[in-house]
């Protein structure tokens, strides 16, 4: 063990051959404990499930264009729509937000680097082994039961794939249990000492509340999931009642974690349209504290609304009540950041950017879901269209429409910090346009299939429903399309993107205050705050030069001094 | 404020107000409401569509307004008023929507309780332990029996499902269904007659009351147009009460995924006049005194799909070449009843 | 290095934001603790998942555990007071080692690892000797999952310290200023007790209600 004064003399010294290096490309292909890394690794692994993922939509919404099952049979089917669900959930949006949180967090509050770097590394090498795992079931026989696994059928039907599904879930629940102490405890503990919590960027305030609920919900996911697989392979019959178990108490169990998922899922992108909005209107925030607050809110009600998903299975008449009245009231804090981001942008001088396009589109399309998700909470009304496409157009609204809309947005906005370049205003706003267009045909006719009767996860349907499926479709070939100018836009402008500079966007947030990309030790010295995270306008003082922002610093930092 | 904004905000508020009025009542997005219960939910729905509406034409509006009107001028390099907040405003804006969720907890609340669905007896949930003790759940008519006699109500304390409504309380309903859901058919049984039947025939405006269980994996029993459903559970009983108000036929869905015919889990309900339900029940008596072993197709397992699937097959529109298309896939799979039964006993 | 889990050069690069931490530094946790501290509030959910849905059972299923089934409490009550004892055994160590004793250290951990030792043991002696198999009833099911993850638990924190041990032979290791790996498995090895306690309560004692 070498002394204390030893052990940071040499950290000095290899900090300073760390300084000297660059990033090579080989970089993000081990194990790498810069957060910067990792975060991009989590971003681009994410990114390629993504069109996983959607390319099995396509070939779902194909074969959902006639109401028989022509295409692939209703086995298939099945196992094409679990997988879906499971992949877009767990290796794409999630993961997303782990990497804009692993990217950010440090940035933002000056640190750098995670609380536990290695730690860090390890959540991340995680991911991608759960991932080809979760596609190598295809072999065997993907899962068959929707990704809520729901048993007993996920006990008698393609036994292989359902066990390897569950083995690749528990992998990804490690993995986001990891992350999820590492920005916890990075964001209260190495904050730059000037910074008191209420200085916090927003997108820090929202990855604190959606720690806190990964830390408390997925271990209980890993419960359910072991005893499912002990029913599974074992032969118990925890929830499988020939023999006495309980598939009702799996419900509770997996809910009371993939309800708060999704919430899990949301809060990093409201935190990034938090971000997003304010640097592109030009405007402070409005009502810092409610948007922080209501995080926690969401939070916390997030965890105790779970059995909202069971208003039609075996939950008693009076919880249901009480699960509804909690279910409505995550209105009222996500009400306050609706109403908050609509405020940012009211009297703002707004530029369409890509970017600021998808924060918009992000609020407009979410708010439908939003809606839709109060009208599912009311127990009568959730009667009629639980397990229909009413909630399947729910929930693409508030994944689609608000996580991935959020998530473009973010993307858009941190690209040429994270690359040094920017991006083709021109290809981002035909992939926005095309993708909100698309979405809206895909997702919208979806409402009215539900009402009127159709059940969802089905290869055959009543043939009156084909019309309105046929939009359906049509809308997702539009959305596809709208991947290929978004591909070629982040390889066009990683090679060819004009320089960025260090805050090309004139925004106040720490992470702008360094270099893009930012050097692997992030700040060339501790950065300081010279300003509030959302401080627009308080002199109309243009900081558009980048010297000025040198000055300014050094300005302040004799202020300090 | 000058005078003239008050006016076009109050303009405004008049109009959104009057669209959303008149969009909540006429979307015309659910179908024909067939029960008593179903006027019920489409009152609380189309409440809750008048909010929605609303709110979404003021959030839109806000949206494309302010995209509209703050857009950043050419040569603009200035930044907007440094606004951060107002407390006023925000305690609007939280306490609004508290009102109006808490408005329509209670709404939901009161359709809940007429509906029937607090109705403390609603359903004796009946636990599977006694499941345990069967051995095995061979399809053969006889042991189906057994196993349907397994499924028999007990005391237990569980309200699942939909009961008596307040009005109607302790008293039972006009007619008593047992439905049992399995891979990938309903199957109906009259107690008072014993008729068993692939469909469901009842009586228009009488309290139907059903008992639903599942044998194999769940289902979901749903009736679109009476706007109800309920999770039919192996080794649990639920039941749904409810009042049918429109002779017709109308589809019964299964709405929980089953396996791989989930989809093709549909039948028929029949509300029928007294008259005619009467003449069904006599048909279905004499043709079980005639040919008992054909009442009912309680034996999924030793029928290929196609066969089991053909009594469907119109309504889903399902031609015969999908049919045996069907029945090619389905062999290699083997999702039926037969491997549940050899799969998940230990 | 006295833990994987954490890049030291990190650390100190972190100091060199706010130079009075190292004067801060000792006797008091440094997030690394926290971490640990965190690690297991999740975990805890993990159990509180497991136990929830064995009440549930317990309250909902007829006949819980089933006749013909009954544990016995001989063993598992000398096993939970081995373990319940073993907290305060490996707690002496602790305190040994804040008065720089690395060899009281060693004995008492020593201690405590047989104790650990002999708990698993007393375990798996019981398994062999229930009467009834895994898959036999619900009851069953749920008392071999409930008692073999913490059996599991217990085995890691066993491995904790154990490598503590191993790590106390090389001189200057732990100290009165350093010692985060004996607290962190000390920590661990509070937490694995006061699981125990619930889930005995729950599994062995409920049942006799
Ligand atoms: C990102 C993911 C996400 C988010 C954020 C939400 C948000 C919400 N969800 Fe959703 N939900 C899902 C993902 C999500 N959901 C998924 C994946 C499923 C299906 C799972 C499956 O079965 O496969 C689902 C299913 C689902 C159900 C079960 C339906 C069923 O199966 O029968 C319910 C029921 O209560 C529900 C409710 C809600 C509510 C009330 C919200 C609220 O948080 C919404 C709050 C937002 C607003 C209300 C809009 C803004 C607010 C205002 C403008 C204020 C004023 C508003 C009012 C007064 C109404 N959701
Ligand atoms: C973040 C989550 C997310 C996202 C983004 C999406 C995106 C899409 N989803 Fe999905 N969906 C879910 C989460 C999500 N979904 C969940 C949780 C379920 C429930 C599952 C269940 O019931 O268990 C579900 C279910 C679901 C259903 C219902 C299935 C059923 O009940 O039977 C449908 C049907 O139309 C559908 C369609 C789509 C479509 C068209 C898209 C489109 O937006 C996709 C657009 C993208 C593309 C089309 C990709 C384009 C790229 C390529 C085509 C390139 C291909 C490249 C290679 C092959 C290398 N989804
Ligand atoms: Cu039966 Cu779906
Ligand atoms: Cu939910």
């Amino acid at each position: 063990m070498t002394t204390q004064a030893e052990q940071q003399e040499s950290a000095q010294n290899t900090g300073h051959v760390v300084e000297k290096q660059q990033r090579r490309w080989q970089d993000y292909f081990t194990f790498n404990t810069d957060h910067k890394v990792i975060g991009l690794q989590y971003l681009v692994t994410s990114f390629l499930f993504s069109f996983v993922g959607g390319a099995l939509a396509a070939t779902m919404r194909t074969e959902l264009a006639t109401p028989y099952s022509d295409l692939v049979s209703p086995e298939i089917y099945n196992k094409l729509m679990t997988m879906h669900g499971t992949i877009m959930i767990f290796l794409w949006v999630i993961p997303a937000g782990a990497a804009f949180a692993n990217y950010l967090i440090p940035l933002m509050i000056g640190a750098e680097d995670m609380a536990f770097p290695k730690l860090n590394a390890v959540a991340f090498w995680m991911l991608p082994p759960a991932g080809l795992l979760l596609l190598s079931s295809f072999f065997v026989g993907a899962p068959e039961a929707g990704w809520t696994s729901y048993p007993p059928l996920s006990l008698i039907s393609s036994q292989a794939g359902e066990a390897i599904w569950i083995m690749s879930l528990l992998l990804i629940g490690t993995s986001s249990i990891l992350g999820a102490m590492n920005f916890l405890i990075t964001m209260l503990k190495m904050r730059v000492p000037s910074m008191t919590i209420h200085q916090m960027p927003l997108f820090c305030w929202s990855m604190l509340a959606t720690s806190a609920l990964g830390l408390l919900s997925t271990p209980v996911l890993a419960s359910a999931l072991i005893l499912l697989a002990f029913d599974l392979i074992a032969g118990t019959s925890f929830f499988n009642p020939i023999g006495g178990g309980d598939p009702v108490i799996y419900q509770h169990m997996f809910w009371f974690y993939s309800h708060p998922a999704v919430y899990i899922m949301i809060l990093p992108f409201f935190g990034v349209i938090s971000e997003v909005l304010p640097v592109h209107a030009r405007k402070p925030i409005f009502g810092y504290r409610a948007i922080a607050y209501s995080s926690m809110a969401i939070s916390f009600l997030g965890l105790i609304v779970w059995a909202h998903h069971m208003f039609t299975s075996g939950t008693p008449g009076w919880l249901r009540m009480f699960f509804m009245a909690a279910t409505m009231l995550i209105a009222v804090p996500t009400g306050i950041k609706i109403f908050g981001w609509c405020a940012t942008i009211w009297g703002g001088k707004i530029s369409f950017n890509t970017s600021m396009l998808f924060g918009v589109g992000f609020i407009s399309a979410f708010l439908i879901g939003g809606l839709t998700g109060v009208m599912l909470a009311a127990v009568p009304f959730d009667i009629h269209v639980h397990d229909t496409y009413f909630v399947v157009a729910h929930l693409h609204y508030v994944l689609f429409g608000g996580s991935v809309l959020g998530l473009y947005a973010g993307f858009y906005h941190w690209f040429p910090k994270m690359t040094g370049r920017m991006v083709n205003e021109t290809l981002g706003r035909i992939h926005f346009v095309m993708t909100f267009l698309g979405l809206n045909l895909t997702f919208l006719p979806m409402h009215e299939l539900g009402l009127l009767g159709m059940n969802r996860r089905v290869a055959m349907y009543d043939p009156q429903f084909q019309t309105i499926n046929i939009l359906c479709t049509a809308g997702s070939y539009l959305l596809a399309a709208a991947s290929l100018p978004f591909i070629i836009n982040v390889l066009w402008s990683l090679n060819r993107g004009t320089q960025a500079g260090r805050n090309p966007w004139k925004a106040l947030t720490l992470e702008w205050q360094t270099t893009s990309p930012p050097a692997i030790e992030n700040f060339s010295e501790e950065p300081i705050l010279w300003a509030e995270p959302y401080d627009y306008g308080i002199d109309t003082y243009s900081v558009d030069r980048e010297q000025q922002v040198e000055e300014l610093l050094a300005e302040v930092k004799a202020d300090a001094g | 404020m000058n005078i003239p904004s008050q006016i076009t905000t109050l303009i405004i508020g008049i109009a959104v107000t009057l669209i959303s009025l008149w969009y909540g009542q006429n979307h015309g997005l659910m179908p024909v409401a067939a029960s008593e219960e179903a006027g019920q939910v489409d009152g609380l729905f189309n409440t809750m569509m008048t909010i929605a509406t609303g709110l979404f034409i003021l959030i839109q509006g806000a949206l494309i307004y302010s995209v509209i009107k703050f857009r950043r001028r050419k040569n603009d390099q200035t930044d907007g008023p440094s606004v951060h907040g107002n407390v006023p405003l925000e305690i609007v804006w939280t306490a609004i929507p508290a009102v109006i969720v808490l408005i329509l907890s209670l709404y939901s609340f009161e359709v809940y309780n007429i509906m029937g669905g607090l109705d403390p007896m609603a359903s004796h949930d009946h636990h599977s332990s006694q499941l345990a003790h069967h051995q095995q759940m061979s399809t053969d008519e006889q042991d189906v029996d057994q196993s349907l006699i397994a499924f028999a109500p007990s005391q237990g304390q569980l309200a699942l499902g939909l009961g008596a409504s307040p009005k109607t309380e302790g008293q039972e309903a006009s007619l008593t269904v047992d439905v049992m859901g399995l891979q990938y058919a309903w199957i109906f049984t009259y107690p008072d007659t014993d008729i068993v039947s692939g469909d469901l025939h009842i009586r228009v405006n009488e309290e139907v009351q059903l008992n639903l269980t599942a044998m194999d994996v769940l289902h979901a029993f749903w009736l679109p147009q009476f706007r109800i459903k309920q999770d039919a559970i192996p080794g649990r009983e639920s039941q749904l009460r409810f009042t049918p108000t429109k002779l017709g036929d109308y589809p019964i869905i299964c709405a929980e995924l089953c396996g791989s015919y989930h989809g093709a889990m549909v039948t028929r309900l029949y509300v029928d006049t007294p008259e005619d339900y009467q003449a069904w029940v006599q048909e279905q008596l004499l043709a079980s005194v005639d040919k008992p072993e054909e009442t009912i197709a309680l034996n999924p397992a030793q029928m290929s799909d196609s066969e089991f699937l053909a009594p469907y097959a119109q309504e889903m529109g399902i031609d015969s070449q999908t049919l045996k298309h069907l029945d090619h896939s389905h062999h290699e799979s083997g999702t039926g009843i037969s491997e549940l039964n050899s799969s998940s006993l230990p | 290095m006295q833990s994987s889990a954490i890049d030291e050069a990190k650390i100190a690069l972190n100091y060199h934001h706010e130079p009075e931490a190292a004067e801060h530094h000792h006797g008091h946790p440094d997030f690394r603790m926290l971490g640990v501290a965190v690690f297991l509030i999740a975990d805890s959910m993990t159990f509180l998942g497991l136990f929830v849905a064995f009440l549930i059972y317990n309250l909902t299923v007829p006949e819980f555990p089933p006749e013909g089934i009954e544990l016995e409490l001989l063993l598992p009550g000398i096993n939970t007071l081995i373990l319940v004892s073993s907290s305060f055994v490996m707690h002496k160590g602790q305190s040994a080692l804040k008065k720089n004793d690395v060899s009281g250290l060693r004995l008492w951990f020593g201690i405590t690892a047989l104790m650990g030792a002999m708990f698993l043991g007393g375990q798996l002696y019981e398994y062999s000797h229930t009467g009834f198999g895994l898959t036999d009833n619900l009851f069953a099911s749920c008392f071999y999952v409930l008692t073999g993850f913490h059996g599991l638990h217990v085995s890691c924190g066993l491995g904790l310290i154990l490598f503590v041990l191993a790590r106390s032979l090389k001189p200057n290791h732990y100290s009165k200023e350093s010692h985060f790996g004996v607290e962190a498995a000390e920590l661990y090895w509070h937490f694995v007790d006061v699981v125990w306690i619930v889930l005995f309560i729950l599994v062995y004692l409920l049942p006799l209600v």
